[in-house]
Parts: C-alpha cells; sequence; structure tokens
C-alpha cells in the first residue's frame, strides 16, 4: 500500500509549511498570547499570499471560488496550518478562508445574493446557532427554541441557544428551531440577521479556549420571513448533520498538527536540557513518552488520511470520520501533554504555546461531538442497530 | 510577550470600542498627554470581556481617559497584578486611577528596561 503523496501534494504541503514558517510564525511574535486574530490591513496581505497560491477558500466549492482540493489535500493542509500559537482553532489566523456556513451553498438564488456571496467575499461574520442548553450532541431532540408561523408571511421564533461562537460580532447567522413535532423532522434551520428585534446576544460564554469565544443567544419574539427559511421546513437537521459530517475530518487533521508541533518542541528540549548530568533523551522515562507520542500522531496521521480517502473516493465514511475525530482529538491532547510534562515549569508558562495547545485540546475533545457521542456514532455502525 | 504594555494608543471612541472583541484580558487607559491614568482587568465576571469594560469606561472615562490598549490574555490576573507592579517599579506611584490598591499587597518587580519618567 503506498502511502507516499503525489507530487502535487507535495508541493502543496511545501508551499503551506513556507507559508507558516516565513509569515505566521515571525507575525505571532508580536501578537498578544491569547489572540486569535490579526490587523485587517495584515489579513489582507495574508490572504494575497494564499490567493497567489491558489489556496484561499479552503471549504469552498470550486464553483464558487474554491481551490479544486480533495479531502486528503485538504487534511494535509490542515495538519501544516495549525503548526502555531493559534493555530488549533484560527489555523493561520484565517489566511486560507474556511468553512464558515457551508450550509449556505444550499440556499435559494436569491439568497445566496443577499447571505452566501458577502460572506465568500470576507464582507460579512456569519454564526451557525445549533446548540442549546438543553443540548447540542443529539440536536434532533434537544432542540426547544421554537418557530411558529404568523400568517403567510412570518415565523416568530422564541428560545435560547448557547456555545454560539461569535454570534455577538455576526451579521446574520443560522438558528435551527423546532417548527414540528419532536425528532429529526421537526426541525427548521432559519436564515436570521443580527439587527432584527428580538435577537440577542446576552454574554460570552467564557471557558478555556482563547479563540472564537462562545456566546449566549436569548431568542425573543424574534420575527423571520418565511423566505428565509434554509431549505425545506422540516429539513433543518439533514442541513446540521451534513456540516457537523463533512467538517468532522478537517477539525480532527487541525488537532494533529499542533500536536505534532508540541511533539517536535519535546524531542528537541529532551535534547538540550539535562538533569542529573545527563540529557532528558538518555532518560528511559522520557523516551517512552516521546515513542508514545510518535505512535499516537502516526495512528491518528493515518486514520485521519483513511477518512479522507474515503471521502474523495465517494464511499461512506461516517464511521471513519468518528474514528477520526476521536483518536485525533484524544491523542492529540495525551502528546500535548506529554509533551507540557517533557518541558517542566517552561511547559505551563505562557512564554510558549504548549499551555494554550493545552486549553484548547482539552475542549477538541468535546466540541464537534464529544468523544464518547464518536463511539456512539461508531457502536452503532459496526453493530448495526439505532442503539436507541 | 513584554513585561510593559507597548502597543500604540488608540483612540477611545465608540467606533474603536466597538472593534474590541470580548476576550478576557487587561487594558490601559490614558490621557491626552499618553499619561497612564487607570490598568484594568477585564476577567470571568465581565458578560462582554474588554469590550464590556471599555464601553463602561467610555460612558464615565475616569481622570481625563481619552485613549485605551488592550492586551487579550488569559492570565489576566496574573498580567495585571504584572503592569502594575511595573508601573509602580517605573514611577514609584501607582496610575491616579489604582491608587485605591494598596501598593503593598502588589509585591516587588524589577524588570529590566526603564521608561522615559525613570
Amino acid at each position: 500500500m503506498d502511502f507516499s503523496l503525489t507530487e502535487e501534494q507535495t508541493i502543496i504541503v511545501d508551499m503551506v509549511r513556507r507559508f507558516v514558517r516565513d509569515e505566521i510564525l515571525p507575525l505571532e511574535m508580536s501578537l498578544d498570547p491569547d489572540a486569535d486574530e490579526v490587523p485587517p490591513e495584515i489579513l489582507t496581505q495574508l490572504t494575497t499570499k494564499t490567493k497567489a497560491m491558489g489556496l484561499y477558500g479552503l471549504d469552498t466549492p470550486p464553483e464558487y471560488g474554491g481551490p479544486d482540493i480533495g479531502m486528503v489535500t485538504r487534511v494535509l493542509i490542515a495538519i501544516e496550518c495549525s503548526q502555531h500559537r493559534a493555530g488549533i482553532y484560527v489555523p493561520c489566523y484565517g489566511a486560507f478562508g474556511g468553512a464558515r456556513q457551508a450550509q449556505l451553498f444550499e440556499a435559494t438564488e436569491a439568497q445566496k445574493e443577499k447571505y452566501l456571496y458577502p460572506m465568500l467575499r470576507g464582507e460579512k461574520r456569519v454564526f451557525f446557532g445549533l446548540s442549546e442548553p438543553s443540548g447540542g450532541s443529539d440536536p434532533a431532540r434537544s432542540i426547544q427554541t421554537r418557530a411558529v408561523r404568523d400568517g403567510n408571511d412570518h415565523w416568530v421564533l422564541n428560545g435560547t441557544k448557547l456555545w454560539i461562537s461569535g454570534a455577538d460580532r455576526a451579521d446574520y447567522g443560522l438558528i435551527f428551531a423546532r417548527t414540528g413535532g419532536e425528532g429529526r423532522s421537526g426541525v427548521t434551520a432559519f436564515i436570521v440577521e443580527t439587527n432584527w428585534p428580538g435577537f440577542n446576544v446576552s454574554r460570552v460564554v467564557h471557558t478555556l479556549r482563547s479563540a472564537k469565544y462562545a456566546t449566549e443567544i436569548q431568542i425573543d419574539n424574534l420575527r423571520v420571513p418565511h423566505e428565509n427559511i434554509l431549505g425545506e421546513e422540516g429539513g433543518g437537521f439533514a442541513i446540521a448533520n451534513d456540516r457537523l459530517a463533512r467538517q468532522r475530518v478537517p477539525y480532527a487533521a487541525e488537532c494533529l498538527g499542533a500536536a505534532i508541533k508540541a511533539h517536535e518542541m519535546a524531542v528537541e528540549y529532551a535534547k538540550i536540557r539535562k538533569t542529573f548530568g545527563a540529557s532528558l533523551s538518555s532518560r528511559q522515562g522520557i523516551q517512552w513518552m516521546l515513542v508514545e507520542n510518535e505512535i499516537d500522531i502516526r495512528a491518528a496521521r493515518l486514520l485521519v488520511l483513511e477518512a479522507a480517502a474515503k471521502s474523495d473516493k465517494g464511499l461512506p465514511f461516517r464511521t471513519e470520520s468518528a474514528i477520526a475525530k476521536l483518536v485525533c482529538s484524544e491523542n492529540a491532547f495525551k502528546v500535548v501533554d506529554r509533551s507540557m510534562q517533557i518541558h517542566g515549569g517552561l511547559g505551563v508558562a505562557k512564554d510558549l504555546p504548549l499551555e494554550r495547545w493545552f486549553r484548547e485540546m482539552r475542549i477538541r475533545r468535546i466540541g464537534e461531538g464529544p468523544s464518547e457521542v464518536q463511539k456512539h456514532v461508531i457502536a452503532r455502525d459496526i453493530i448495526g442497530s439505532s442503539l436507541r | 510577550m513584554a513585561v510593559r504594555l507597548e502597543k500604540p494608543w488608540i483612540d477611545l471612541n465608540i467606533s474603536n470600542v466597538a472593534k474590541v472583541a470580548g476576550h478576557l484580558g487587561v487594558y490601559e487607559l490614558a490621557n491626552k498627554n499618553d499619561e497612564i491614568v487607570y490598568i484594568g482587568v477585564a476577567d470571568a465576571t465581565s458578560n462582554f470581556g474588554l469590550r464590556e469594560k471599555l464601553e463602561r469606561e467610555l460612558q464615565q472615562p475616569r481622570f481625563g481617559a481619552c485613549q485605551f490598549r488592550v492586551e487579550i490574555n488569559m492570565a489576566y490576573r496574573t498580567r495585571h497584578i504584572e503592569l502594575l507592579q511595573v508601573y509602580f517599579y517605573d514611577r514609584n506611584k501607582l496610575p491616579v486611577g489604582n491608587e485605591d490598591t494598596n501598593p503593598n499587597t502588589l509585591g516587588r518587580l524589577r524588570p529590566g528596561g526603564s521608561i522615559d519618567q525613570r
């Protein structure tokens, strides 16, 4: 079995690696330790370069101006892009575009003109409002935000959303609300503008994460035009599910990139740091930690590439994407933890990126489907029953 | 990361404060002579972090504050203390807006470098 990259993939990986080394790492020296964005003029400079590379808009379909790359190449780029301080949640500070709200590609032409194209041009910010205090892993059951038809033209929404990234600074986004009965077919996706009366971001939910903080949204008699339904009434779950499944693979790969960098740092540090007259790298305890890092990274890499390869072949890859997300997030956390341990006190200091990766990697084991939910998906596919 | 907050000052107005995100961190306020009048912190008790704190400062600017700068930092508590310590080291007093803080409770910092005022 040939695991080597194609010539094109090798060139792309090399380009992205040099971009991170030459553009992002020097830039990061002057940013706040927990920054998650760069000044607009700097972002423009960076995107000029990524556009010149032909890699801007990584998750934008080619017919909308994105690069024509497969999932394997997407994963390889994700692994490279995330190898810097903010890289887990803001790879290259958005210089390569990114997923944003992929569901808007399913919009009507009128909706695309108003909401999709401004987003693609970078003129507007968008949020994704699925999770609620009642739950996020099982939206088909947990969504309690209610949408009630008001005449022929409008719906009135009421409810609360929680863990919604970027809603306080977004121009519009998707709110998933229950228009019907229980279960999947009762959920509808609405495009909502954040300046409409009744849409209130009530607070930032401060967590371990430095980047893309979460918010809580209070929806109070929010009137939404009927034409702002995305897709079909009752079709919201399918839209949400599609996004979650598709993004899971690059999401897993981003965990891997930071883990690789943490491991490299640990190897170098172990060689130079001495205790009791010998380098750390000569100690069996440290060697075994580095070996475990290496194995965890290689295993995760193979699994995420397998999921990507099946996606590229048009084969079902739900089980593989769940395994990839589970293993990448869990293994990457262990790698960062060991690397932090090897660095001793320096590992927990803000002088190095390890403490930020440790905090943010902890959340990766929960976000986009916690590990336990991934196991639920895998078990269901293995055993072949619904497990309900 | 420098011990002293050495970023350029930004005018304290509605437009500039609106651009500040809701992160946790620290901030400094200065008067028209670029003199620091207050060192503040946006901690987890704030609903909207740095932006909320600066919006409040905008409503009632203290001691002639008309400029600000921020640092996004999850270690906001220790960073706030450090900034107060280094200010005290540089000038042998606290900013006029922080005079309710007892400098004896801050601990002593002797960083390298200096500022013009010392």
